[in-house]
């Protein structure tokens, strides 16, 4: 590990103005990415701003009837809050399948978001790498791509986003509240993560000093949801594939219409894959199986999978397909204003 | 660059100056000479570091040490105070739930840690009702305690002990 300085942030506006000061300083939160990076010689920052003493660690009702979660809840609190647990079960699913009960009770909501990838030639420095040191190729394309894009990526990075939280937020139309310099300003959670186009090394909208202070979720909407996540070992292990869905169907008429359908898509894309084309087919659509596959194929159909992850097309559209038959039975069975969760 | 750092470790107080890389793991380690937690992958993937911090488990190797500056830390040897086994210590022993025991000073901790959370009722993944009461079924037990690895592979020895010190804390 290079050495560094280290501070102790004593409160939000302190912590952004010393960061921004000092172009390669960084933000330490649960540091269970970011220590990691550090051993790994993956950061060379030259200051550790330490944010854990501040008091970001609220979960707290809004006006509105959404919730604002502080940057610095611990994930096991945030997936155990009773509000959470009860009005988006998709977001508590999605934590606890995330990590161990060890390290989701250190990683924060903010750092979550802000973890990078798990591609292992973007952790491996011996290896040439876009994200890690822009220009000097991707070792991907062409290698190990088991756990790598099939949708979004660019010739320069192939990487995939690894947050399980970060799909359930997608799916719930959060937004991030982020402090900067010159103030606050918030980011639909769906444009805080950037595809790599040519500039893989920037993960986020974000600039250099930007703070995340919170995460707010909107009031709950009617219908059932999941969070169901593959991966190659029932446990510990992040997602091949992972679909956030929540799905409302409309049962007053002669035959039950979808009315509302929010899907986002985890490991296949280097943010969390909003899949717009998939709901526009389920919106207004009857509930069933050719219904389902029509609109995981209509998300699919711009799929450029790599020689090592074909499988990941047909395990989408499976899961796509498996987890909207679930959602809109359970949808259909439950009355109109409750939120029904179903998991695997 | 020194940082000074004060920590209670299995009842015990010190003071220490330490560089800002130190991870709690090295510090407890390598500075406090106490060795009952253990460094197997040093990346957070093994579980063998796992220590309570103020009473949470946690991978002490991916913690900063100055990050927990104030903090009282529990190891398995303080788990077992003046030399007195725990009930999960004799449930380790009772189920023969080790080979060579290296990954056991951190599978007591993180079940000490579990145990507690599922005493609180959080969910984890493989809870059916996410509001409802936790019951320590044998999945639960597997999918909590799956930050954990041990490679003598005494895993269905580790999840009786487990089950059975659950069941004595009652
Ligand atoms: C073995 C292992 C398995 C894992 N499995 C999974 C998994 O299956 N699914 C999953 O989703 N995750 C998984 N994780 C990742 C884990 O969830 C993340 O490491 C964790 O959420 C990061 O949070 P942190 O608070 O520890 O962040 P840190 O490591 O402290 O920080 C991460 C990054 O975010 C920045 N940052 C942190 N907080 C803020 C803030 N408030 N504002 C601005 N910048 C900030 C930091 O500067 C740093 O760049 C795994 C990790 C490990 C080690
Ligand atoms: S896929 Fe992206 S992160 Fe992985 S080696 Fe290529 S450029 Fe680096
Ligand atoms: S040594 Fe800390 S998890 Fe392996
Ligand atoms: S008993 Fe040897 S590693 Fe678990």
């Amino acid at each position: 590990m290079n050495p560094f300085d280290y501070e102790r942030a004593a409160d939000a506006a302190g912590a952004v103005t010393i960061v921004t000061d000092r172009p390669e300083a960084v933000f330490l939160a649960g540091g269970t990415n970011l220590v990691d990076h550090l051993k790994l010689g993956v950061a060379e920052p030259d200051l550790v701003v330490d944010i854990n003493r501040l008091e970001l660690t609220e979960v707290k009702a809004l006006d509105d009837g959404g919730l604002r979660i502080g940057a610095m809840v611990r994930n096991s609190d945030a997936a155990a809050d009773p509000r959470i647990r009860r009005d988006y079960p998709m977001l508590s699913r999605a934590l606890l399948s995330g990590a161990s009960g060890q390290l989701r009770n250190a990683a924060t909501m903010g750092g979550n978001l802000l973890q990078r990838t798990r591609c292992v030639y973007f952790q491996d420095t011996t290896t040439p790498c876009n994200k890690r040191e822009p220009g000097s190729g991707c070792s991907a394309i062409g290698g190990y791509t088991r756990y790598h894009a099939i949708l979004g990526a660019s010739a320069d990075c192939v990487a995939t986003h690894p947050s399980d939280m970060a799909v359930a937020l997608t799916a719930l139309d959060a937004t991030v509240v982020v402090l900067g310099a010159t103030g606050e300003r918030r980011i639909p959670v769906t444009e805080l993560h950037r595809l790599p186009g040519d500039r893989p090394d920037q993960d986020t909208v974000l600039e250099h000093g930007e703070l995340i202070t919170a995460l707010e979720l909107p009031p709950p909407r009617p219908g059932a949801s999941t969070y169901r996540k593959i991966r190659d070992r029932a446990s510990y292990a992040f997602a091949l594939v992972s679909v956030a869905a929540r799905v409302d169907v409309d049962t007053a008429g002669p035959a039950p219409v979808i009315r509302e359908a929010a899907i986002a898509l985890g490991g296949v894309a280097h943010k969390p894959w909003r899949a717009h084309a998939a709901e526009t087919v389920l919106r207004g659509a009857e509930p069933n199986q050719e219904t389902f596959l029509a609109a995981a194929d209509a998300e699919l159909e711009a799929a450029e999978p790599l020689d090592g992850n074909h499988f990941k097309v047909q395990m989408t559209r499976g899961t796509i397909s498996t987890v909207l038959a679930e959602l809109t039975a359970a949808s259909a069975t439950t009355s109109e204003s409750t939120t029904e969760d179903t998991h695997e | 660059m020194g940082h000074s750092l004060h920590l209670t470790v299995d009842g015990q107080e010190h003071t220490l100056v330490v560089d800002s890389r130190t991870t709690l793991l090295d510090a407890l380690r390598d500075r406090l000479g106490v060795m009952s937690a253990k460094k197997g992958c040093d990346h957070g993937q093994c579980g063998a570091c796992t220590v309570l911090v103020d009473g949470r488990r946690l991978n002490s190797c991916l913690a900063l040490a100055l990050t927990h500056d104030g903090a009282e830390v529990t190891t398995a040897d303080g788990l077992a105070p003046e030399g007195e086994l725990s009930t999960l210590h004799r449930a380790f022993l009772a189920h023969d739930a080790f080979q060579c025991g290296y990954c056991t000073p951190g599978q007591v901790c993180s079940a000490a840690g579990m145990l507690a959370e599922a005493a609180d009722d959080a969910p984890s993944v493989v809870t059916d009702d996410l509001e409802g009461p936790v019951e320590l079924s044998e999945e639960e037990i597997r999918e909590r305690m799956s930050g954990n690895l041990c490679r003598c592979g005494a895993y269905v020895n580790i999840v009786a002990a487990v089950s059975r010190a659950a069941e004595e804390s009652r």
